[in-house]
């Protein structure tokens, strides 16, 4: 009935995602159920199931990405990507506060991420320069666009743009959680059809290449899943802290993986930890979110670091005391 | 495409990033089942030369074509192996050789997933090369000729014809270097085109069956006991070369 109610009373956008806010009410009676199964106060509070929602999508398509982005060593591509993000969030604030455009900021901040993610690519492919340089280019234009527009308009963006940079549980609304949820589909969709795709282009790019791939191509489409990762995860990470997502877990998986799989599926589980963590600790110490998901992946990585070294004390091979093949070997196996 | 058609044909290929030319006037061609090394000193545009070939980089002057076709509008990667000397993702990237060697099938099922005939494959490529005991293993946990052999055996999964090995031993021990081209010379024999560029004149003379000799342009082409009599390396590096030594 709620989703009803919202969709005789709403604007264009709604109209789209009604389906979505469908499912958000039936994720909040589950969670009410959990809240009087548990008795923590934490499920009573609607505002904390979209939330909680928003936090496990964050915690599965960042990591996803995020494992591609690091074994590229193009772990700050997501910083740089939030930073214009936060510009794409300044321009629909902007646009509602002057034209009365009526338009979720979180929107703009997709359109303008992705373009931001194109820029970077071209950049990179149209002056030779190194990735992180057309990454600090694009990471600066975005934050001095964000601070000049607000700027403009001092009195009435300032006040919400704290939301913004820092993430903030309460004031996911049911409208961006359900824009979270289109993310989250096109994002997971997107990499379960592309993997194997993805996996090689990281791996071996001129090889790839080679053997018929367009590297540029997936390249394009790495960032552009970024960018829309990074808008999702702004909502409760905040602008500065959201490339943490895409990187610590994967770090943290990387330390205790043998295979490319199971550390896509370990770094997964590591960001739900520190997600459904975080999120605990923040509500009942009253901390920001965003911080303590960090904090708490950075934990984990700490034990996951303390963990792959005693594993490797305790005797797993490393590339020094592994059995060479003899040219013997290599005689009765090669014919 | 005939069997008698070069795998690799370039025609006046003329080449430069900047004004300045990397390779001029390279006329060449590799024909099925040719066993072929390029050697030159560093900087002689080797590994443009390569690329030129496989299609990665468009010549600005004369043609480059791969299996009969344009070799930058060349789609059948499949029928092409490719080893380098590293790969390029991140060294602590976790990643078994199991995973590196199934990436020579993903040519063939596109976005789809591998069937069992893939993994067989899979399985076959590796026992050529002798890693099936190292299947599992993290590629970072390799020595430098295992990782090779890894590569190899990608390449052989992909059911390529055509070979292409840039410098693959550098860094690699000399006991691995030797098993690496024992290796090579098992699938060449088997009629896999092998195409090298390679720094180690020593295995150069005595594993390839024609040598190309780069400097810019082409100072040899020949057959390799003809290369060892000739001048070209003095020519091409500008100096007396003993053909036992690193290039």
């Amino acid at each position: 009935m709620d989703a009803l109610a919202v969709l005789f009373q709403s604007t264009p956008t709604d109209a789209v995602l009604w389906p979505l806010y469908w499912l958000l009410s039936l994720w909040s009676v589950f969670m009410s159920w959990l809240g009087s199964v548990t008795g923590l106060e934490l499920f009573q509070y609607q505002f904390m199931h979209r939330a909680v929602l928003v936090g496990l999508c964050i915690g599965v398509m960042a990591p996803l990405i995020g494992t591609f982005l690091v074994h590229r060593q193009l772990a700050l591509i997501g910083d740089a990507l939030a930073h214009t993000a936060f510009a794409g969030v300044a321009v629909g604030l902007f646009l509602n506060a002057v034209i009365d455009l009526g338009v979720s900021p979180y929107l703009t901040a997709v359109v303008v991420a992705m373009l931001a993610a194109l820029l970077i690519e071209l950049i990179s492919e149209a002056t030779d320069a190194y990735n992180d340089v057309s990454m600090a280019i694009v990471l600066s234009t975005g934050f001095a666009l964000g601070t000049v527009l607000i700027s403009l308009n001092a009195g009435g963006l300032a006040v919400g743009i704290n939301q913004y940079l820092f993430g903030n549980l309460s004031t996911v609304s049911a409208e961006n959680a359900a824009i979270l949820l289109v993310l989250f589909g096109i994002v997971v969709a997107t990499i379960a059809v592309t993997r194997n795709q993805l996996l090689y282009v990281t791996f071996d790019e001129t090889a790839a290449a080679v053997s018929g791939l367009s590297v540029g191509w997936y390249n394009r489409l790495m960032v552009m899943l970024t960018a829309l990762v990074v808008v999702g995860a702004m909502q409760i990470m905040g602008v500065i802290l959201v490339a943490a997502m895409l990187v610590v877990p994967v770090a943290s998986a990387a330390q205790v993986s043998r295979s490319f799989r199971s550390s896509l599926l370990t770094s997964v589980v590591l960001a739900e930890l520190a997600v459904v963590l975080g999120i605990g600790v923040a509500y009942y110490g009253e901390a920001t979110a965003g911080g303590v998901i960090v904090l708490v992946a950075v934990a984990i990585y700490v034990v996951t670091v303390l963990a792959g070294k005693l594993r490797t004390r305790l005797g797993d091979t490393t590339a020094a005391d592994v059995d060479r093949i003899s040219a013997d070997d290599t005689d009765s196996t090669a014919d | 495409m005939s069997d008698a058609d070069p795998v690799v044909e370039l025609a006046d290929v003329g080449f430069g990033y900047t004004s300045a030319r990397v390779v001029e006037d390279i006329s060449l061609r590799v024909g099925p089942g040719e066993y072929v090394a390029v050697v030159g000193p560093n900087g002689s545009g080797k590994s443009t030369l390569m690329q030129l070939m496989l299609g990665l980089l468009r010549p600005d002057s004369g043609t480059a074509r791969l299996f009969g076709e344009p070799a930058h509008a060349f789609d059948d990667g499949a029928r092409i192996g490719y080893v380098a000397q590293h790969a390029s993702a991140s060294k602590e990237m976790p990643i078994t050789v199991r995973e590196v060697v199934r990436m020579g099938r993903y040519p063939h099922v596109g976005f789809g997933r591998l069937s069992a005939a893939d993994h067989r494959i899979v399985d076959q490529a590796l026992d050529t090369v002798g890693m099936y005991d190292f299947a599992d293993r993290r590629v970072t946990q390799l020595s430098g000729g295992q990782r090779q052999r890894a590569f190899i055996a990608r390449a052989l999964a992909s059911d390529a014809d055509l070979l292409v090995l840039d410098e693959p031993t550098v860094g690699v021990d000399a006991e691995s270097v030797d098993a690496f081209y024992g290796l090579l010379e098992s699938l060449h024999a088997d009629g896999i085109t092998v195409l090298l560029i390679e720094h180690d004149l020593r295995a150069v003379t005595e594993h390839a069956a024609r040598v190309v000799c780069l400097n810019r342009e082409i100072y040899f082409d020949g057959p390799t006991d003809e290369f060892v009599e000739s001048d070209a390396l003095a020519r091409a590096f500008g100096t007396a070369m003993p053909v036992g030594g690193d290039a």
